[in-house]
């Protein structure tokens, strides 16, 4: 073939136009050496990076250090590794991962005996470690050290529990706002400016205060000052003078991603009781979190860790001055106590609280450390009230479900029933800070103290909103079954292409396994979940990159009637190129769209749909047209079977 | 191969009474009884066991009814050991008592039949139910948009309307089925159908790349028969991928069990109907909407550069 006869063939097909870069080309049907060399190395990439999914992992131990800057290291090591061989469990390997030991171990039955020796070595005397199943990856080494891993299985495939977590953020509002209330009362008494007493003077996020003259106002309002995170706005409303005051929208965002925060702070650290090996702990959205237990088995455990829900306030005692309308009363081992309304501190500013012993006295006392903001809360009030007792409310809310009418339809609505009780009270004996103790405690009742302290450090309820739990055995059921149907289907295809295209169905063949491959290959860098609808994507990935392939080979064989083979074969990719390039780009939109619905199973499908729509195109298009062009390519042809 | 040719288009009243027959079975049924939504719509809680033997599902409700777990429906999943036990949404347990009621239920079945096992247990509140599902139809309104808008953009607005009707056609029909069968409509069989919407496109583009590359080169002939050319001369296509497409359904339907038969029974169906539409419903829009020469001939002069040209 000359150049001529290309462009004859092109001007006769559609115009002559313009003229194509391929025109002015050498021998037909021959690609330039680096495009071979190139799909060779995407290929090669491909190969290595989808092979650790081949390796099966093997069962193992996984041991965390609690505190992170303790750490883990040779002497946990040496521990765990004697106390196995004295109980003759056989270790493959013991890996240390920052702050984690993962024990290698030979035999799965002994998987339950190695965890319960492991976690009474290490736990003795108090729990530092978390010791959990897990499973080792058995990825050759040379292949880590390319960064090669293999795709992680979903819940649905692996076993575990997932659970959506709702944050009642309303509550959570409500409550600040409502404390900035009291605290601007205070305030105001403190400073005696007179103000108009109103019952109903917080609504949703706004409060108003009433005044009976424009220079008490402008005074109230110097002196509300340090409220920042209020738009203060002057109003008048049945003849009185009026202060709204509205938390804005960005200190309600920055509360909400606060609370989310602490949330799942405090989530991640209860989670830990539980043994997992990774779990996850994810925002999601603006008001949810995600909780992914792989592997655990007990979810209604898992679930009652989940659904407590606590917090703490940290009020002062009521002096016998205070008015009725300031304090609260409570009962504390079997007297009554009166205690202020407004909080120095809530939970959120509790950052921990540890059991520990006085240095001076070897008594056991409860340490607890805040956050600056409540450090300096506390400091502030504390400091004028030396000799007075501070009062530890404990909060626990459990959330509930009504139902009401709303625009004429049924809703349902959460809310919480709220359950207060105090749990300690003390005299302060001097100005408080970020770091004070409580003493005068028994071991237990300190002990008691510091748990329920840390169960409280927490900032907003949360209800289970979402759960899927999947078993073990389904799981491995799961994956079998997920296996076979690709394998069946792949091993269908491939013959029907052999049977129907022969030469030509080997070369889509090979660009049906390279794409089988580079798919894999590229979940597994992207670090994708692999799960059964997952698979479900692989499979009909697979039916469908056909397409491309049958497309350009159907153009061919009717190229064919009129063209000599080379001519027929050129012809053939180039106009199919056009069809497969608008069929597959708006097929990938469905995936995206698919991607942006963001619900488990879906998106696990859409993303090996969107890659497989990726890589179908470019093993069709490359990988194809290079073993048509090394089979048929810069020869001469009389024709060609198809 | 000898050349195929089919007077599709001749027939096209026939289809079109054959479509319209179709469609209304769907809809109706879809506005009498509605699709038989899944947990993950509806909300509520679903417990799925294997027992060490052979179980009457009507033994296990009575023992359920008899431990106060009154709402719940039992029956058999795969085999006669396999049990699926769902209840509706119960208000009056509160939120934590209705995320534990799976749990409470596998107990109370543990403490009944020993060797008993756990397969999976989830709980959906009807407020997710209710966002999934609105997700779910935007999903769906916003992938047929936007298919519409691409086609435009491509093609000209005939087969923009003529693929997104195509589309629509598919869609109702899958879910009529699922309706007039009761089969179960959940999450995967959502994804299904816009897999099915992604299928249907993909072969309605190839066949409208056909017909308008015809329009362009044909000097004269009806309409009729230039569509009815482009629908032969990609019928071979159509039918090897559809084919290869169905294989690998019929694989996942074989092998893929109860979780993924969903999924695969939604896709078999749609990769009919989708292969139907494309010489169809698509073409058929064409012709009804006075599609000619002219309305083609204004090509965009990058596209005709890419038709040409470029390399991969």
């Amino acid at each position: 073939m000359t150049n001529d006869d290309t462009r004859a063939q092109s001007d006769g097909e559609t115009g002559g136009t313009l003229l194509g870069a391929h025109s002015r080309r050498g021998p037909m049907n021959v690609f330039p050496l680096w495009k071979y060399m190139l799909i060779a190395v995407v290929c090669s990439l491909g190969l290595i990076y989808a092979a650790p999914n081949v390796f099966q992992p093997a069962p193992a131990v996984q041991v965390r250090a609690l505190d992170s800057e303790r750490g883990i290291g040779a002497a946990q090591r040496a521990k765990v590794s004697s106390a196995l061989d004295a109980a003759g469990i056989a270790v493959s390997a013991i890996d240390q991962q920052g702050n984690s030991l993962l024990v290698r171990l030979l035999d799965e039955d002994a998987q339950l005996t190695a965890r319960a020796l492991i976690a009474d070595t290490l736990n003795a005397s108090s729990v530092d470690f978390v010791v959990a199943l897990a499973q080792a990856p058995t990825t050759p080494q040379w292949l880590q050290n390319l960064g090669a891993k293999p795709m992680s299985l979903g819940l649905d495939l692996f076993g575990g529990a997932h659970f959506l977590l709702q944050v009642n953020m309303d509550d959570y509002i409500a409550g600040v706002v409502d404390n900035s209330a009291e605290g601007m009362r205070d305030t105001l008494i403190d400073q005696r400016i007179r103000f108009l007493p109103n019952r109903q003077w917080i609504d949703g996020r706004t409060i108003s205060i009433g005044f009976r003259d424009a220079a008490t106002r402008n005074q109230a309002r110097e002196a509300l000052v340090d409220y920042q995170d209020f738009l203060v706005q002057e109003r008048e409303a049945a003849g009185n003078l009026i202060l709204r005051s509205t938390l804005t929208d960005d200190k309600i965002r920055a509360l909400e991603d606060r609370a989310i925060s602490q949330n799942l702070t405090s989530l991640r650290n209860r989670v830990n009781e539980l043994g997992v090996s990774e779990p996850q702990v994810q925002r999601l959205g603006r008001s949810r979190i995600v909780v992914d237990l792989p592997g655990i088995q007990d979810s209604a455990r898992a679930k009652e860790i989940l659904n407590k829900f606590t917090n703490l306030e940290f009020r002062l005692e009521a002096l016998p001055r205070a008015r009725k309308s300031q304090i609260e009363t409570y009962e504390y081992q079997g007297r009554v106590q009166d205690i202020m309304r407004r909080n120095i501190v809530t939970g959120n500013n509790v950052q921990d609280a540890q059991q520990s012993y006085d240095p001076e006295t070897s008594q056991p006392q409860v340490s607890i450390e805040l956050d600056n903001e409540g450090g300096r809360k506390m400091h502030a009030a504390t400091k004028d009230n030396i000799g007075r007792s501070m009062a530890i409310l404990f909060i626990e809310q459990k959330p509930r479900v009504r139902k009401t009418v709303r625009d004429g339809e049924t809703v349902e609505e959460y809310y919480t029933v709220e359950e207060r009780r105090l749990i300690s009270v003390a005299t302060v004996q001097a100005a408080l800070g970020f770091n004070f103790r409580i003493t005068g405690l028994s071991l237990r009742e300190a002990q008691d103290l510091a748990l329920l302290l840390r169960a409280g450090a927490l900032a907003a309820p949360m209800y289970i909103v979402e759960e899927r739990t999947v078993g073990a055995q389904l799981g491995d059921e799961n994956i079998r079954r997920g296996w076979q149907s690709v394998a069946i289907g792949f091993a269908l295809v491939l013959a029907f292409m052999i049977f129907y295209y022969r030469g030509f169905g080997v070369a889509a063949n090979v660009a049906l396994t390279a794409n089988l491959m580079l798919l894999v290959a590229i979940m597994s860098i992207l670090g994708a979940t692999l799960t059964l609808p997952g698979i479900a994507g692989i499979v009909l990935t697979v039916g469908m990159a056909v397409d491309a392939n049958v497309l350009i080979f159907s153009r061919i064989r009717e190229e064919l009637k009129n063209h000599p083979p080379q001519m027929a074969i050129q012809a053939g990719f180039d106009r199919a190129l056009l069809t497969i390039t608008d069929a597959n780009v708006t097929t990938f939109f469905v995936a995206i769209i698919l991607l942006s619905i963001g619900s488990g199973p879906v998106r696990g499908f859409a993303v090996t749909l969107a890659v497989g729509i990726a890589t179908s195109m470019f093993t069709a298009i490359l990988v194809t047209r290079a073993l048509v062009n090394l089979m048929y390519g810069g020869r001469k042809l009389e024709s060609i079977k198809i | 191969m000898k050349a195929i040719q089919i007077d599709f288009m001749g027939k096209r009243l026939i289809a079109m009474v054959f479509s319209a027959l179709l469609l209304t079975v769907s809809l109706g049924s879809l506005s009498f009884q509605g699709l038989n939504l899944g947990l993950d719509f509806t909300g509520g809680s679903l417990v799925e066991v294997k027992l060490a033997s052979k179980v009457d599902p009507q033994v296990v409700r009575g023992y359920l009814v008899q431990a106060g777990f009154a709402n719940g429906t039992v029956q058999t999943f795969g085999s006669d050991q396999d049990l699926l036990i769902r209840v509706p949404p119960q208000q009056e347990l509160g939120v934590a008592g209705q995320a534990s009621l799976g749990d409470d239920i596998f107990t109370a079945l543990a403490a009944q039949y020993p060797g008993i096992v756990l397969q999976q247990s989830n709980y959906v509140g009807p407020a997710v139910g209710d966002e999934l599902a609105q997700d779910g139809g935007l999903a769906l309104l916003t992938a047929l948009l936007v298919v519409m808008l691409y086609i435009l953009f491509r093609f000209t607005k005939q087969f923009s309307v003529g693929a997104v009707v195509a589309l629509a056609h598919d869609v109702i029909i899958v879910l009529g089925c699922f309706s007039l069968f009761r089969w179960t409509f959940d999450l995967t069989v959502l994804a299904a159908l816009l897999a099915v919407i992604g299928y249907s496109l993909n072969d309605t583009i190839v066949v409208s790349d056909r017909i308008r590359e015809n329009f362009r080169r044909a000097r004269r002939g009806a309409p009729v028969e230039i569509i009815n050319d482009a629908l032969n001369q990609t019928l071979g296509r159509t039918l090897v991928t559809s084919l290869t497409t169905l294989f690998v359904l019929l694989a996942l339907l074989l092998a893929g069990g109860e979780v993924i038969s969903g999924f695969a029974t939604a896709l078999s169906i749609g990769v009919v109907i989708g292969t139907y539409s494309s010489i169809y419903v698509a073409a058929n829009v064409l012709l009804i909407m006075n599609i000619t020469r002219d309305d083609l001939l204004v090509p965009e002069p990058e596209q005709d550069g890419n038709e040409d040209g470029s390399y991969p």
